[in-house]
């Protein structure tokens, strides 16, 4: 499968790369690890008339300890946020999700900022990055500006990414403890059928993967939780008015089956962490 | 456009489509057959390669990604002499392989996979073999021939 033809830059810094969207951002592309957007093209899914591949843009691949949060650049491989000490150190949960991303090759390729900024309901990044209440960093031509994982992702695909802005970073609060994750799915290398990050320091935050069109948070079982539920009464309430969707991995009946079970389990890693 | 990649260590420029793959760069302009075309979905394994030294897929990603990077293929893994890898090696001493259509990706993701765990345990062998499927062999001696490798020491330039 051969993706239409485009035109093909190769950006040097976010200027150049900005300064390239704004030239005609409906028909122009970001290419990060291009381990979402090319199989799109390769379907004909995406026909992009410009790709900006901002791959080899120099210093957006770190993982940075910055006092109370730590500072991840866009391009940062999930390969390499797996295994960075800061990460390991101060948000456990972010890289061992990393870790669980596809497959070793996958992840020698595929960014942080790209999997935020494409917005695939199945990703679980985006899940971590929620449940962590992290913050995107966002550079554009209207300036700098931050936007709350919260208010980030919007709908199937979609996000607060205007199309001529570019996710530069991401920051999120460090929690060494208390975290859990889990992961369901039939065949390995597989996405998600559901799955679920959780962090619990004083209040609780859950994110659920491919429970709706986007990343969600189990309203429901916070709440039960803040109210001071326990784990299995917080959890049967996992998918309280989601609508997820059906497909050959599951219907929506099984998968608000699985966000139950999966939830309570991430619940009692995070507590069990927590020690 | 112009594209200049290092593949098993000779440099070549040639000008090819914008949207030309890096796996139909290599088999068709650079003529190295050796990396195959499975499943063409990013599943398979069956195209990986080596990007400066880490595993790839090589039909999700473009030649014009590659251009001055390094790649190693299956043909760069055997000495100029015909000796084979200490990984292709084990294949042949394991018989860790029955049509060979996946041989050429399990060994470039062998390759990285024990540089970056020099010791593995089975079960560390088998995740880190997760993206490359073989419909033949029942992954059993393929796993076998990992674990001599890493085994024997014979690590993997
Ligand atoms: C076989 C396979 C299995 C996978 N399994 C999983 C899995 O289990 N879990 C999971 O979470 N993901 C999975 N993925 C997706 C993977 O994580 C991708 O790497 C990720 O979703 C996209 O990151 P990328 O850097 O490759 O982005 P690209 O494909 O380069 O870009 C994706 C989109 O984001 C835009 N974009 C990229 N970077 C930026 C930026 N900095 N600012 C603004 N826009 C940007 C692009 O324009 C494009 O629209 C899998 C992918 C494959 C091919
Ligand atoms: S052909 Fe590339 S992964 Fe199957
Ligand atoms: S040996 Fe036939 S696919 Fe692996």
């Amino acid at each position: 499968m051969i993706p239409a033809s485009f035109e093909y830059r190769r950006a040097g810094s976010v200027e150049e790369a900005l300064g390239w969207l704004a030239e005609d951002p409906d028909s122009t592309k970001l290419l990060a690890g291009g381990h979402s957007l090319l199989p799109l093209m390769k379907l004909r899914l995406a026909t992009p008339g410009v790709l900006v591949d901002v791959g080899r843009i120099p210093g957006l691949n770190y993982v940075r300890d910055d006092g109370d949060h730590v500072a991840i650049g866009a391009l940062t491989r999930h390969r390499d946020l797996e295994v960075s000490d800061v990460a390991r150190g101060h948000v456990p949960l972010l890289a061992h999700v990393a870790g669980q991303v596809g497959d070793p090759q996958v992840r020698h390729r595929g960014t942080i900022g790209g999997s935020l900024a494409h917005g695939d309901p199945a990703s679980d990044l985006p899940a971590a990055v929620l449940a962590l209440d992290g913050t995107m960093v966002v550079d554009g031509p209207r300036g700098r500006r931050e936007v709350q994982a919260a208010d980030f992702f919007r709908g199937f695909l979609e996000t607060a990414l205007a199309p001529d802005e570019m996710l530069t970073e991401v920051r999120v609060h460090k929690a060494p403890a208390g975290w859990g994750f889990q992961k369901f799915n039939r065949r390995a290398q597989d996405w998600a059928i559901v799955g679920v990050a959780a962090v619990v320091n004083g209040d609780a935050r859950v994110a659920l993967v491919n429970m709706g069109p986007t990343t969600l948070r189990a309203r429901a079982t916070e709440e039960a939780l803040d109210a001071g539920a326990n784990i299995a009464d917080a959890a049967a309430r996992a998918a309280e008015g989601l609508d997820p969707p059906s497909d050959l991995n599951g219907s929506a009946e099984y998968r608000r089956h699985l966000a139950t079970v999966l939830v309570r389990r991430a619940l009692e890693e995070a507590t069990a962490a927590r020690g | 456009m112009q594209v200049t990649v290092t593949v098993n260590g000779t440099t070549g420029s040639h000008d090819v489509e914008t949207r030309m793959l890096l796996v139909h760069y290599l088999r068709e302009v650079r003529g190295l057959t050796g990396t195959n075309v499975g499943c063409d979905t990013t599943s398979c394994g069956a195209c990986t390669v080596l990007l400066n030294g880490e595993s790839v897929k090589s039909c999700t990603m473009l030649a014009a990604q590659a251009d001055g990077e390094e790649i190693t293929t299956i043909e760069g893994m055997a000495a100029p002499d015909g000796t084979l890898h200490p990984i292709q090696e084990a294949f042949r001493e394991h018989h860790g392989l029955q049509c060979g259509f996946c041989t050429p990706g399990m060994v470039m993701a062998i390759a990285s996979f024990l540089k970056e765990h020099p010791d593995p345990t089975e079960a560390e062998v088998r995740e880190g073999l997760e993206g490359n499927l073989c419909r033949c062999t029942g992954y059993h001696n393929i796993v076998q021939a990992a674990l001599a490798v890493a085994r024997a020491g014979e690590l993997v330039s």
